[in-house]
């Protein structure tokens, strides 16, 4: 049964939630006509914007509508004929909500992959079947991986080129799978299809009858979100502090919501929490929305936490739950793979701030302990780290920050660097 | 000892559905405008963009105030149901809402007419920076979302403006996992897009989940229109019938609302918004394509638009 025949209305009792994936490629690998054609064929794409893409299609000399102009976005990107920024599009099949990051491939465009994949559930690599696994697949894989994208799927396009051959098909799985397990990635899939055709996207189609797994969209169905797990711990970045003021109502005269998302894990009234870096104790003693009380909070919700004691929390304060203190590191130093994405490189004589949850940092550069050649995919020695470099680094830091490993966390694990003059975000780091 | 926060059998389906966690993000990006920024303001102009905006922040900040005033640069072309109910609106919610109008700015001379019935639509970007400048605001929170035109699909929830107000998409800050950057010198500001991830089909779902009341104009009603190429257009004192036009009377709503020269409504029965969620899934028509005349000038007039300072 096709996922599409369900059309999204409100109160459906299948309702999968929201799934972000990100497609990698380059303009040759057909990536933007994948998009195109998931597009078109969830009916995402409406009437008016399919005739707009067919004059353009008509004005260039093409003969079939292109679809690959439904991701075209700005105007600089149409005169060059390739795309810049990262986009996000839209679509729904009435059971899930989905968001696609579409980063471009060229090479001087890392920081725009590690942008994109930094919000997402699922990558989409992209392999064009004539030319197998290259460079830039190394790269874009690596970079999934390094971001932490719990899933990869290796779509093997174009199999129309190649008379949908499955030894080809079998020869690209193999190889890509060595360099996988060399990578550590472990959840990785594998799906033949034409993008052009529509074979093996939504529909089946007619030539490719040697494979027996499911179609790109069943596997987009069925894709576990980023918070499955129900064993993570509980992590509270206090994002604002709500004290009514001069409050109408007397009942709200001693109120002090402490306001921020879930960003892992889940708290319940009556839990015992620590408040960092501070190390003071409370108790859960309400859970609210929006003035609504709630008996518990799960991941990414947002809420608003009421404690029993009368304890100085203000932003970039972190609350644990208490038998999860120990996990959570408070520290004044840390070490992480360093995406830089200023225009001038890091500066080891300067100081940056590091913004991770909802607190900031001074830091300075300590140590570079290598860069990472993304194309080798190997250590280099390093005494500068430029625009789209990747480098494993270490930073002192003025104030402490309350951490996770990002392996283990990516809302506590992840920060951005920015330089204070420009006040632009100029790197974006993982701890380790 | 803590109960088990999580039933040990868990059903297949995640704990929040795809309206929650579109309410969840938006209440977030909320929180930190208001914890990064000294000054912001919300753009609120009775429209049903911004209806929504205006419940996230309710649950975002209830039982406390908003942590910033409502704002509406009104073109003075505005349907008076609209204002009515921005006023309305604002009231109940207890909430202050500054009103800065493109006619004083015309009064002041800072923005110039072509000729009198040029529309009013993109001059509200003069007055939105005047207005910025007037309360000092650092941010500004909109109602844009990204799928409703492609140049607003590449553009951040936290979005530089420069002292001119202007967007440069081509030198846009990195925005990674939710570490929002709102650091701005005195003079710029950031625009943030709290429901970017939205869909027109989210916005209505989310009425209808929270019963959110509307203008009435955004339901069927008929209304006496011109048609103009693939468009209907309002007969209004602004926009009067022509010589030779046909006038109709059609019933019809409204997708967009906005300023009334360049707003079109659409042929329609959907009275209710659960006929207007009906409708929404199964249109083959954009939103902006069937609806605005100032998208239609070319492939890249919104981001024009952008780049000189507008939403």
């Amino acid at each position: 049964m096709s996922a599409i025949e369900h059309i999204p209305e409100f109160g459906s009792p299948v309702d999968n939630g929201l799934l972000r994936f990100l497609t990698c490629g380059s303009v040759d690998d057909g990536k933007s006509t994948l998009i195109g054609r998931l597009l078109f064929d969830t009916k995402a794409i409406l009437a008016d914007t399919l005739h707009a893409i067919e004059k353009t299609s008509l004005r260039r000399g093409m003969e079939a509508v292109d679809l690959s102009l439904l991701t075209d976005g700005l105007q600089a990107e149409r005169e060059q004929g390739i795309t810049i920024d990262v986009a996000y599009r839209y679509f729904s099949t009435g059971r899930r909500k989905y968001i696609i990051a579409d980063a471009p491939g060229h090479e001087q465009y890392t920081r725009n992959m590690v942008t994109a994949a930094s919000t997402a559930d699922l990558a989409i690599i992209l392999i064009d079947a004539r030319k197998g696994v290259l460079t830039q697949t190394r790269r874009h894989s690596y970079l999934a991986h390094l971001v932490g994208i719990p899933h990869l799927l290796v779509a093997v396009n174009k199999m129309d080129l190649i008379g949908y051959d499955r030894a080809v098909f079998e020869r690209i799985r193999l190889e890509y799978l060595a360099f996988a397990q060399q990578l550590g990635i472990k959840d990785v899939r594998f799906i033949p299809l034409s993008a052009l055709n529509g074979d093996m996207l939504v529909d089946r189609g007619d030539n490719l009858g040697w494979y027996e797994g499911p179609t790109l969209i069943d596997i987009l169905e069925s894709a576990p979100a980023a918070h499955s797990a129900s064993d993570e711990r509980f992590r509270f970045p206090v994002q604002f502090v709500c004290r009514p003021q001069k409050a109408d109502d007397p009942l709200l005269h001693d109120y002090r919501g402490f306001m921020g998302r879930v960003e892992s894990g889940g708290i319940e009234v009556g839990d015992e929490v620590v408040v960092l870096p501070s190390e003071r104790h409370s108790r859960i003693k309400g859970i609210q929305i929006g003035g609504r009380s709630l008996p518990r909070a799960v991941a990414e919700q947002s809420v608003t936490l009421l404690l029993e004691d009368e304890i100085d929390i203000s932003r970039g304060d972190m609350i644990v739950r208490g038998d999860a203190r120990e996990s959570a590191l408070v520290t004044r130093r840390i070490e992480a793979m360093l995406c830089w994405m200023g225009e001038s490189p890091l500066d080891a004589r300067r100081k940056y701030l590091i913004r991770q949850t909802t607190r900031d940092a001074r830091a300075l550069l300590d140590e570079i302990a290598y860069r990472l050649d993304i194309n080798s995919l190997q250590q280099v020695a390093a005494g500068e780290i430029g625009m789209n470099d990747i480098a494993r680094v270490s930073f002192k830091l003025a104030q402490p920050l309350v951490v996770d490993r990002y392996a283990e966390n990516r809302a506590t694990g992840a920060f951005i660097v920015i330089d204070e003059s420009t006040n632009n975000t100029v790197g974006a780091g993982m701890i380790l | 000892m803590n109960a088990p926060i999580l039933d040990p059998v868990l059903p297949l389906r995640p704990a929040l559905d795809h309206l929650d966690w579109l309410e969840a993000e938006a209440i977030y990006i909320l929180r930190e405008v208001a914890g990064q920024c000294s000054n912001p303001a919300l753009l609120f102009s009775g429209g049903k963009d911004s209806i929504v905006l205006l419940r996230l922040a309710e649950k975002a900040f209830r039982p406390g105030r908003f942590p910033f005033p409502l704002l509406h640069i009104d073109t003075g072309h505005n349907y008076s149901e609209v204002i009515d109910f921005r006023d309305a609106r604002a009231c109940e919610l207890n909430e202050r809402l500054i009103v800065r109008s493109v006619e004083s700015s015309m009064a002041r001379g800072t923005v110039r007419l072509k000729s009198a019935d040029e529309s009013r639509n993109k001059h509200q970007s003069v007055t939105l920076l005047e207005a910025i400048e007037e309360f000092g605001f650092d941010a500004c929170i909109g109602g844009a979302r990204r799928d409703e035109e492609k140049a607003r699909a590449k553009e951040r929830i936290f979005s530089f403006r420069d002292e001119f107000g202007g967007w440069d998409p081509k030198n846009q800050r990195p925005e990674l996992w939710d570490l929002f950057n709102a650091r701005v010198h005195k003079g710029e500001n950031i625009r943030a897009f709290p429901i970017s991830n939205w869909t027109e089909l989210d916005v209505w779902q989310y009425i209808a989940r929270e019963g959110l009341a509307l203008p009435p104009i955004y339901f069927a009603h008929i209304r006496p229109v011109v048609r103009k190429g693939n468009l209907l257009q309002p007969v209004t004192d602004l926009t009067p019938a022509r010589d030779g036009d046909v006038i109709e009377q059609l019933r019809v709503r409204f997708r967009t609302v906005g300023d009334i020269t360049c707003t079109a409504p659409v042929e329609s029965d959907a009275d209710t918004v659960d006929k207007i969620i009906a409708e929404t899934a199964t249109t083959t028509i954009t939103e902006r394509g069937a609806t605005r005349l100032d998208d239609q000038a070319s492939e890249a007039a919104m981001e024009q638009r952008k780049k000189e300072g507008y939403f």
